[in-house]
């Protein structure tokens, strides 16, 4: 065990009997814990004192890599980096490239960009909601919406021949052009899923049993939520209407209308479970919006700069950030004008959010540490890299 | 069954043996027919449960083995008969090989007094009803052994609360049984069972509208003591990995599976018996074998229709939280219980054998409580656009 625990694990119970504290081991095995995560809860019956989370079952020293395989050759990498949301992250080095090199990247090629990384987040937000009602023991909804995921992943395939690791946008734009017809066939798409989006919330969300589960369990204050840094729907979900695309707009998202949801404690507490979920659910209806408008109104012309082969930006270092599916990531970049970059660091949302479960776990039971994992939405890789 | 075990050692087979080694073969033959028919029951429904749920799930569920996937139960079975049966190093070996088979016998022994038709029970004792409760308490025992035994703290957890579980919703359920009982006067099944008649509104469960709270008290408390969804934390997967079971294998598992599967169809079985008729028929025909075949049909069909509810609300309902789960049995389902046996001894002491109008409104009750409820469910489909289902554009 990597963690040094000093608690006393004998103590004198009521009547002078001896109670001993469990230690549990949950994950890297476990059936909840979404990857490889790794608890260590500190239990007494079904009450945790508190759940220690172990990082490190994922790493894969991706920033390493950055500063050995150059610039271009990076790009395959990021998609790796958060595996169920990877367009967001070809985004935000590409980003972080041209912010380097001055490159402006043309109309469609942001709009290009826009419409993945907005199927991208669906999808995503997608396998968060059923995972949610997986973990609360409702099978139901997690293959309905892993069957809508599966349509949204023909039509990335449709854009980019992949259907997971995307590796769609290059530096100055994108990969491909859309072919002949997507924006048809994407509305048509949307055109079906929208209704659908009222069958999940007939299905899950207002369930009693469901609402009971998840709402007043481990509300978190706004106050908490931005000094821990809490990125995303999680900070959203505390009621901080915060968005990067709409605070520090990027990319072509300024030419779009679309509303910031937040939690409103409309079950319980403000900040608390069921509100983090319901984020989602709505920020799921504003992707919808935002590709109905990127799709009808997308510019004509090229969808890449030129960009040299032997891309060697200036001396220099950029911070980039853009909003992926799971908030606010950063991409740090440096620069010594060679065809490799000095130093690579990237900034994600399930991080932050990994480090406020210890503190959010304490008094809770067991069950609700499933429910608390589930709805901010870790997810492994993107914890360690 | 003393008496067909009387005839065959007087005229019978067993000519001439000691009385007591020929109820042995016949008590022995008995089980053995049993034991078949509960893996066969418990494998249909296990079949059954997997294309119900993989229907309401937007799947196909298990369909390669055998025609529609039919005998898909009996190559699990096989597959996992020929797997390592594996004992971890720091289990209790003893009681951990020991489990499975207790909580083996306690279901397995309720089966005894499951009337499938007129005459057709292994044991019509006459304290039928509280024998099942007696009995089937002992697979809590079993999971808590497994649980224990397993020398893992997931299977622990899972254990203490299968017993906790079943030892609270015992209760409610014992309740429910008892307002039954007080119609009926007498514990036998084939006694509940002759005290109603082939027509809804002769059953139990429009006799009266305390037996009518009682039939859904009942039901929701077995739910619970058959670990089924919403109540399945005992085998929890999110939460427990798999409970009291995460360490067996091969057979050993396979046998808690059988349980859990076995178990619910007891579930409609006990329930058709005390509240739909069991298998009263109308007496349309003078064969006795035709009206036998129809009684066992008729059975079977109510209580795989019970089954067929339980499996249609796994597949919607999420899982209560411990709490949550004794909460409701506590605070809830016990008083409400108490309440309504109270108020049923009240009605059996006013109007003992039922009043033909009582019948009637509940009859009607239920009619309108079953439309409402299919006007709701149709409102639904309607809104769920299943065209958008069938034919997806992308």
């Amino acid at each position: 065990m990597s963690h040094a625990i000093d608690i006393d694990l004998h103590r004198e119970g009521p009547g002078g009997l001896e109670t001993e504290e469990m230690t549990l081991n949950m994950g890297p095995q476990h059936p909840s814990t979404h990857g490889v995560l790794r608890f260590v809860v500190k239990a007494d019956g079904e009450v945790m004192r508190r759940a220690i989370p172990d990082i490190g079952y994922l790493h894969r020293s991706i920033e390493k890599i950055a500063e050995k395989v150059g610039y271009h050759g990076f790009m395959p990498y990021t998609d790796r980096v958060d595996y169920v949301s990877a367009m967001q992250c070809n985004q935000g080095w590409a980003m972080a490239c041209e912010k380097l090199a001055g490159i402006e990247v043309p109309r469609r090629g942001e709009y290009c960009r826009v419409i993945a990384s907005e199927f991208g987040r669906i999808a995503s937000h997608l396998i968060s909601v059923g995972a949610t009602g997986m973990d609360m023991g409702a099978i139901t909804p997690f293959t309905h919406a892993i069957r809508e995921r599966e349509y949204i992943n023909d039509i990335l395939e449709e854009l980019c021949g992949a259907r997971l690791t995307f590796n769609y946008m290059r530096i100055g734009g994108c990969a491909w052009d859309l072919p002949p017809g997507f924006a048809k066939r994407a509305i048509a798409y949307l055109d079906r899923f929208e209704p659908l989006i009222d069958e999940y919330d007939e299905l899950i969300s207002f369930n009693k049993i469901y609402v009971e589960r998840l709402a007043n369990v481990a509300p978190i204050t706004a106050e908490r939520a931005i000094s821990w840094n809490l990125v995303g729907p999680n900070l959203r979900g505390s009621g901080v209407r915060y968005d990067v695309r709409r605070d520090v707009p990027y990319s072509a998202y300024p030419e779009f209308e679309f509303d910031v949801p937040v939690g409103t404690g409309e079950r319980g507490t403000l900040g608390d479970c069921y509100d983090r979920y319901m984020v989602r659910m709505r920020e799921i209806r504003q992707s919808c919006r935002i590709l109905r408008q990127a799709l009808e109104g997308i510019p004509a012309g090229p969808v890449v700069a030129k960009v040299p082969r032997t891309f060697k930006p200036a001396p220099g270092a950029v911070h980039v950030r853009v909003e992926a599916s799971r908030g606010d990531m950063g991409w740090f970049a440096v620069s010594d004008g060679t065809a490799f970059p000095v130093r690579v660091h990237i900034r994600t949302g399930s991080y932050a959010a990994m480090a406020a479960i210890e503190e959010l776990s304490k008094g809770l039971m067991i069950a609700d540490l499933v429910a608390v994992i589930a709805s901010l939405d870790i997810v492994a890789p993107e914890v360690d890299r | 069954m003393q008496q067909l075990a009387d005839r065959l050692i007087d005229t019978g087979f067993l000519q001439g043996l000691p009385r007591g080694l020929g109820y042995v073969i016949v008590v022995a033959l008995f089980a053995f027919l049993m034991l078949n028919f509960i893996m066969l029951v418990a494998g249909v429904t296990s079949w059954l449960e997997r294309r119900v749920w993989a229907r309401i799930q937007s799947r196909i569920g298990p369909n390669r083995v055998g025609p529609q996937g039919s005998i898909q139960w009996l190559a699990d079975g096989i597959k996992n008969i020929m797997k390592e049966d594996i004992v971890p190093s720091a289990a209790d070996a003893p009681l951990f090989r020991f489990a499975p088979y207790l909580a083996m016998m306690g279901f397995f022994g309720a089966f005894a007094v499951v009337p499938f038709g007129d005459g057709l029970i292994v044991a019509d004792i006459n304290i039928g009803v509280l024998y099942v409760s007696a009995v089937t308490a002992l697979v809590v025992v079993g999971i808590l052994m497994a649980g224990w035994s397993s020398n893992n703290k997931w299977a622990l957890l899972g254990g203490i609360r299968s017993a906790a579980q079943i030892i609270s919703y015992e209760i409610p359920a014992a309740l429910a049984v008892l307002t039954v009982v007080l119609f009926t006067g007498t514990l036998s099944m084939q006694g509940i069972i002759r005290a109603q008649g082939w027509a809804p509104w002769n059953w139990f469960l429009f006799h009266n509208p305390f037996t009518f709270v009682a039939f859904f008290l009942f039901f929701v408390s077995a739910l619970a003591e058959g670990n089924r969804t919403p109540f399945d934390l005992p085998e929890a997967e999110s939460e427990l990995v798999a409970g009291a079971f995460t360490e067996y294998s091969g057979l050993r598992s396979l046998l808690f599976f059988l349980v859990e599967w076995g178990n619910l169809y007891l579930i409609g079985a006990i329930c058709t018996t005390l509240f739909l008729g069991g298998w009263q028929v109308p007496a349309f025909t003078d064969s006795g074998l035709v009206l036998g075949l129809a009684q066992v049909l008729t059975f079977f069909l109510k209580a795989y229709f019970l089954v067929f509810v339980a499996m249609w609300v796994r597949g919607t309902l999420p899982r209560v939280r411990v709490d949550q789960l004794m909460t409701l049995c506590w605070k809830y389902l016990v008083p409400i219980a108490f309440v309504n046996m109270i108020l049923a001894a009240f009605f059996a002491a006013i109007l003992p054998n039922g009043s033909i109008f009582v019948k009637a409104g509940m009859c009607v009750f239920g009619l309108g409580l079953a439309v409402h409820f299919f006007q709701r469910v149709l409102f639904h489909l309607r809104r769920a656009k299943p065209e958008l289902h069938l034919s997806p554009i992308v």
